[in-house]
């Protein structure tokens, strides 16, 4: 197998993967073998990227002969792509752990709900802060609780969890869209530092922490460990329910932060917000890489998975197209992803299978 | 071992405060602007105490602000009357929950059934069984598509909203002299009826005046879905002289996102007509410059024509001896000069 079929093999063609050939020699075995397996698709991904916002500037030159647009548009795909990012992220700890949060989205509402009440708001920026942190992880804890203690599966206990919780939002709001009256939260929005919109600085950081505890932690090693084989992990010494647990609590910051996010967008919380976020996270955590029984995945590339499909939005949203177009294309991308994942990955247990015998 | 567990109380401990002092922040009660029609006896002969009447209620529990308006208005609409009796049942998430919800309250034999169904279609059965039964049946907003399902109907008019909207839009645009505008709309959930209508009602009020829709991006009726919405449209339009967003609860979403962007050489109507956007309208320092109303005032006007039903009296206005069989309430276009006249219907 040479390097040419790998790259065909991608979704789309990657300017990226064209390395000086004599580097690429040198490596071609490591960048063939399984461990090289995120490289690629991070690749494929950018590729895709290349080719949307391509297909963006030949159908409205006008606007992408315009520098300043162009600059304004890429903060604002980062920005749509923010608060679902910060999500992404813990979902993909979740998903790689093993289990899945179908909860998200009802976090995300019930920590805006609950951060936006009078009473909070009456505690100031810090109050709302701390208060949508803390809801987010104790929804996050009690999936988490119920999951590996109370050993329900992680699809039935967090499908309860999305309703109950969009339930609790719903009562504490009193069904109404509460509107933040604090400036400072708002401002989060629509501040720019260096430039640069702080939602962007949130997702940054929240996908560099995230990268750091997966790849540089015993955290993050006994995370794939668990995911990949339980039983394995528990007799290596691994406290799995314990572990589990904290996954659960993580996704619930990233819900607890996310809320904030929105709420700032917003400028307000309800007991509707961040309406299925939860198949959108899932949907970028398994194009990018992610494999949904577990075991593995890669933060770069769900947050690769969340551009493709803000940049998508942003794609037929300035070419006037319907939703209902869009979301056909999403699906196809997110069928397309994973038929990829399938038939690399046979293809790859194969290789070794035929090298090694 | 010892060094772990205590950790873990110190983390158990730490979690339980952060527990107590954030029940404390659950405390929510915000004022509650509810459209009453306060009853005087001398003008109204109608408003004199009758015979009494058991009205049954029923009405989605969806999350938004304008079925909650409608739920509170019906409740205080009836807390006005001495001799009504509002037996409410909320309708839960879907249409099958409603139907069990409406069985049981039909079951309690009231005098009239008051309900805004979660999709009239899926509903028709039970208006039908209800009207069978004796129980005269007055739909809110969402029509039955079968006439013998109910003895009123009152609704609102997406249609002449889009008009309402598209009209004033128009007029705005030809007064200030723009040839070749670029109007932008942001409708609320796309696949429902409702929008549909508005947005049909919009283009045709337009298309009298030459001009058309350059950019319509849906959103789903909540302020973060309008605030995105809103991103994209602003995005793609990178001048725009109109918009019309169909739902003032989203629209708080859509004016974080003007504001976010700096955007100010357009103006916005909205829809619906809430307690906010009439209060921005006034104070005048946003794009908002109208909205088209949609009251949800209409169901405490339902349950004062369920009493009067009840009671077989007719609607001392009119000639006729009992009320109408329909009603649609017009569109009404709220500007600054007359915000101040409208600033109680808000919800």
């Amino acid at each position: 197998m040479t390097d040419q079929t790998t790259k065909a093999s991608l979704p789309a063609q990657s300017p990226p993967v064209e390395a000086p050939p004599a580097q690429a020699r040198a490596r071609g075995n490591w960048f063939k073998s399984d461990g090289a397996e995120p490289l690629r698709r991070n690749l494929g991904l950018i590729g895709v990227l290349v080719v949307l916002v391509i297909i963006g500037a030949a159908t409205r030159p006008e606007l992408y002969g315009d520098a300043t647009w162009v600059k304004n548009n890429t903060f604002t795909i980062l920005q749509q792509a923010s608060a679902i990012g910060v999500v992404t992220v813990g979902m993909t700890f979740v998903i790689i752990g093993g289990g899945i949060d179908l909860s998200v989205g009802a976090i995300i509402a019930v920590a805006g709900v609950w951060s936006t009440t009078l009473a909070t708001q009456s505690y100031g920026t810090a109050g709302m802060i701390f208060t949508a942190l803390v809801v987010g992880v104790v929804v996050g804890l009690i999936n988490g609780v119920l999951i590996s203690y109370g050993r329900l599966v992680p699809f039935i206990a967090t499908l309860a969890m999305m309703v109950a919780a969009r339930g609790v939002a719903a009562q504490i709001s009193g069904k109404q869209t509460q509107v933040s009256a604090n400036t400072t939260i708002n401002s989060i929005a629509s501040t720019r530092w260096l430039g640069i919109p702080v939602l962007v600085y949130i997702l940054a950081l929240v996908v560099a922490a995230g990268w750091v505890l997966l790849n540089r932690t015993t955290f993050g090693r006994r995370t794939v460990a668990v995911g990949g084989n339980p039983e394995a992990a528990r007799l290596a010494g691994i406290n799995v329910k314990f572990h589990t647990l904290l996954l659960y609590a993580l996704s619930g910051l990233c819900c607890g932060i996310a809320a904030i996010m929105l709420t700032s967008q917003a400028t307000s919380a309800q007991a509707a917000m961040a309406n299925l976020y939860e198949l959108d996270a899932i949907a970028a955590a398994i194009i990018g890489g992610t494999l949904l029984s577990g075991g593995r995945g890669t933060i770069i590339g769900a947050l690769f998975g969340v551009l493709v499909f803000s940049t998508i939005t942003n794609l037929f949203a300035i070419n006037n197209l319907s939703t209902e177009a869009q979301n056909m294309v999403k699906g196809a991308i997110i069928v397309a992803a994973v038929l990829v994942q399938q038939f690399r990955y046979k293809s790859l247990t194969q290789l070794l299978g035929r090298s090694s015998s | 071992m010892s060094n772990l567990s205590r950790r873990r109380i110190l983390f158990g401990s730490a979690a339980v405060g952060a527990g107590a002092l954030l029940t404390a922040c659950t405390s929510n009660t915000p004022q509650e602007n509810t459209q009453v029609n306060t009853n005087n006896e001398e003008a109204n002969p109608n408003a004199a105490p009758g015979q009494k009447v058991v009205i049954g209620f029923s009405a989605p529990a969806a999350d938004h602000g304008w079925i909650a308006a409608i739920t509170n208005n019906a409740k205080a609409q009836a807390g006005a009357y001495s001799d009504v009796e509002l037996r409410a049942v909320e309708a839960g998430a879907d249409a099958a929950t409603q139907r069990a919800a409406l069985a049981t309250l039909i079951a309690q034999k009231p005098t009239v059934l008051v309900m805004l169904p979660h999709d009239g279609k899926e509903l028709n059965a039970v208006g039908l069984e209800a009207m069978r039964a004796g129980i005269p049946v007055v739909n809110l907003d969402r029509a039955f598509p079968d006439r013998a399902a109910y003895r009123l109907q009152i609704k609102g008019d997406n249609f002449g909203m889009g008009i309402a909207a598209g009209t004033y839009i128009g007029q705005q645009l030809k007064s200030k002299g723009v040839s070749n505008p670029v109007i932008g709309e942001i409708p609320g959930i796309d696949s429902l009826e409702l929008t549909q209508e508005r947005s049909k009602g919009f283009a045709e009020a337009l298309a009298t005046f030459g001009f058309k829709v350059a950019n319509r991006r849906p959103a789903d009726f909540t302020a973060d879905g309008g605030q995105r919405a809103a991103t994209d449209l602003l995005q793609a339009l990178p001048k725009m002289d109109a918009l019309w967003n169909h739902d003032d609860d989203q629209g708080i979403g859509v004016l974080a996102a003007v504001n976010q962007t700096n955007r100010k050489e357009f103006f916005m109507v909205g829809g619906a007509g809430s307690k906010a956007a009439i209060d921005a309208i006034t104070a005048d320092n946003s794009v908002l410059k109208a909205t088209v109303t949609y009251s949800p005032s209409m169901a405490s006007s339902a349950i004062s024509l369920a009493r009067l039903i009840g009671q077989n009296k007719g609607m001392s206005d009119l000639v006729e001896l009992q009320v109408p069989k329909e009603i649609t309430l017009a569109s009404e276009t709220i500007t600054k000069e007359n915000a101040a006249k409208y600033a109680k219907l808000g919800f």
